[in-house]
């Protein structure tokens, strides 16, 4: 079928190298207009030309200017926009993490979580749901232990010597499994009325309890690992070949992909501290991406942080909107990214061998 | 030798676990716009040797140098300038196009956060034209034959403009045309500059495209010079630790074969040296004997 439709199309769509310039550019468009779309989406329904006035107001003056009525403005900024926010972010950051991961561990099946920074961010989010309670040391238990879990695996891995990426891959399945157990230990003992069901819903993941106050910490680390992750897109290329031909076009991959594992870790991370344990958006969303744009990670690298974005944009916007209760973030990721991952590794013929 | 070496390595010495190494006292010089050889059996330390010549493993004992310079005192992306190595060939997990596969080779050409710009793809372009390549240039690297992707990494090797490319096995799993094409595409490539170290177990490809041949065995070189002095039977014989045969026309080796064995481990007595005039003349299409 795509290769009739290549047929017919012309112009743009007539090789492979324009078809995937012509996604590229779409894709990168495609989040700002979505996002001010499904802002107005909701019980509460707002035209999205109310919404544009509401940002327009929120930006230049601070406040309503009264062209829309203020409870439209409050649902636009207090409300939705801190939560569509978050989705942005937090699904470009998972996404282009899992995108390095792959490319410096060099396997398609591996996302952010490999070195256990999601089952450590979970079980100190349980851990702290268990003994604190309050929201804000929950998300500092999370991004706390999503570091200590990857230093583990890190430093664990450096007493072997031997194939030190299947090591360290190796050790960060063993470290994560590890965290999962002391979670379940912890739910074990938690008390099944009311801090049960709170871990249960947390590991789950979800945008419900983001406030204005989650967004800047989120952004600025986001944002910053992006811009280094986009700065070494062209180094990501040459460390997914392997590390003497890395070592012989005159990189230092271990620093390297020291570097790049930090920045990664410090964004999944903190993405899991706000948003709970979101599953998928790391693994389907690089395979997407390489399907429409190619594996070449100068295009890969923007292209995953668009359709990240793009795609728990959507997932969030469903989860609140289709059902009269909210359907948890992490399994609605899951229902929809693995038939979505099946049928791309049907179709996808040049992503990966 | 008359020429300064471009390349040379001095009492190069390395063990992978102490106590057994499997390099010692290597010393071998290089000359510009030549293709050196590298002969010698499995595991005697070609690829360690080629590793350690290009700059990406440190030896225990000995310098390499190249243009005079001791290569461990230059940063990572100025040894790279100078200095490429050519890997045998595997499947890369990405499907990179050939394009983006030999445009790789710029990177010690690019700064920290630099991606490659026009003036770098006219020379990638460039080079994936002297391989001959430049129909398959959008095709993936993983559909191509292997002929094909060593000729890819050759050009990679070209883009990375050095002065000397070191080339591991470059002929391994390619088939009788393709060994020929690669090598009469780097031979040519020797007249531009380019100096090439090759590591092969085809003692048969040096007799036909060395300017030196170096031979090792155990860790040890125990041959380097000019391939009529060094593809001798006592060298390769002794170098492969069994009878091989080297079979001349005149005075020219042409090819160079094991010896038989009778089936009991006995080898069996040298073939006569090869007489083009004994041999009857070969019959032409249609089955008659050419006059």
């Amino acid at each position: 079928m795509i290769r009739t439709l290549n047929r017919r199309l012309p112009g743009v769509w007539a090789t492979a190298e324009r078809r995937q310039s012509a996604l590229y550019w779409l894709i990168m468009l495609l989040p700002l207009p979505l996002a001010i779309y499904t802002i107005g989406l909701g019980r509460y329904a707002i035209p999205t030309e109310d919404v544009v006035r509401a940002l327009v107001d929120y930006v230049t003056a601070g406040e309503n200017t009264s062209t829309q009525p203020d409870l439209a403005y409050n649902i636009v900024t207090r409300i939705r926009l801190p939560r569509i926010a978050a989705a942005l972010v937090i699904g470009a950051n998972l996404a282009v993490t899992g995108t390095a991961f792959q490319g410096i561990f060099r396997n398609p099946l591996v996302d952010s979580n490999i070195l256990g920074v999601t089952s450590g961010a979970g079980f100190g989010a349980a851990l702290a749901l268990l003994l604190l309670r309050s929201s804000f040391e929950v998300q500092l238990f999370a991004f706390v232990f999503g570091l200590v879990a990857v230093m583990l695996s890190y430093f664990t891995s450096r007493l072997y010597h031997t194939a030190p990426l299947l090591v360290l891959t190796l050790v960060g399945i063993l470290v994560g499994s590890f965290f999962s157990s002391l979670t379940s230990l912890l739910k074990y003992v938690a008390d099944p009325l009311d801090t049960l069901p709170a871990i249960t819903y947390w590991l789950m993941g979800g945008l419900t309890d983001v406030t204005r106050g989650d967004i800047p910490a989120l952004a600025i680390i986001s944002l910053g690992g992006m811009a280094f992750l986009w700065g070494v897109r062209w180094r990501l290329n040459v460390l997914s070949m392997g590390d003497n031909e890395a070592l012989a076009l005159g990189l230092n991959p271990t620093r390297l992909k020291l570097m790049i594992i930090v920045c990664s870790t410090l964004m999944t991370a903190m993405a899991v501290s706000v948003g709970g344990v979101i599953g998928w958006v790391g693994l389907v969303i690089p395979h997407a991406a390489r399907t429409l744009v190619g594996p070449d990670h100068q295009r890969l690298i923007p292209s995953t942080m668009a359709l990240g974005a793009v795609f728990l944009l959507l997932i969030d916007t469903m989860s609140r909107t289709l059902l009269p209760a909210e359907v948890p973030l992490g399994v609605f990721t899951g229902v929809v990214g693995v038939p979505l991952l099946l049928v791309i590794l049907r179709v996808n013929k040049t992503g990966w061998r | 030798m008359a020429i300064n070496p471009l390349l040379r390595a001095d009492s190069i010495t390395y063990a992978y676990m102490p106590g057994q190494p499997v390099l010692h006292d290597v010393s071998l010089a290089v000359p510009p716009n030549s293709a050196v050889y590298l002969l010698g059996h499995n595991g005697c330390g070609k690829t360690t040797l080629l590793e350690i010549l290009s700059g990406i493993r440190q030896p225990q004992g000995g310098t390499v140098q190249i243009g005079g310079v001791d290569i461990s005192r230059y940063p990572a992306n100025k040894r790279a300038q100078r200095l490429g190595l050519v890997p045998q060939i595997h499947m890369p997990v990405f499907a990179y196009t050939v394009r983006e596969v030999v445009v790789m080779g710029r990177t010690p050409h690019l700064s920290f956060l630099g991606t490659p710009g026009r003036h770098d793809y006219e020379i990638v372009d460039a080079a994936i034209e002297q391989v001959g390549l430049a129909a398959l240039r959008d095709r993936s690297y993983t559909e191509i034959s292997g002929g094909e992707r060593q000729l890819t990494l050759i050009a990679r090797g070209l883009a990375q403009q050095t002065d000397v490319l070191l080339l591991d096995e470059p002929t391994a799993h390619l088939d009788p045309a393709n060994q020929h094409r690669v090598l009469e595409t780097v031979s040519a490539l020797t007249e531009q500059n380019v100096a090439f170290v090759i590591s092969s177990h085809n003692p048969n490809s040096a007799l036909l495209y060395a300017d030196q041949v170096v031979v090792m065995k155990a860790g040890r070189i125990v041959a380097d010079g000019p391939p009529d002095r060094v593809l001798t039977e006592e060298v390769l014989s002794a170098s492969y630790d069994m009878p091989i045969e080297v079979i001349y026309s005149g005075r020219t080796a042409r090819a160079i074969l094991p010896r038989r064995t009778n089936g009991n481990g006995v080898h069996v007595a040298p073939l006569e040296s090869f007489d083009e005039a004994a041999i009857p003349p070969a019959p032409d299409r249609e089955g008659r004997a050419a006059s």
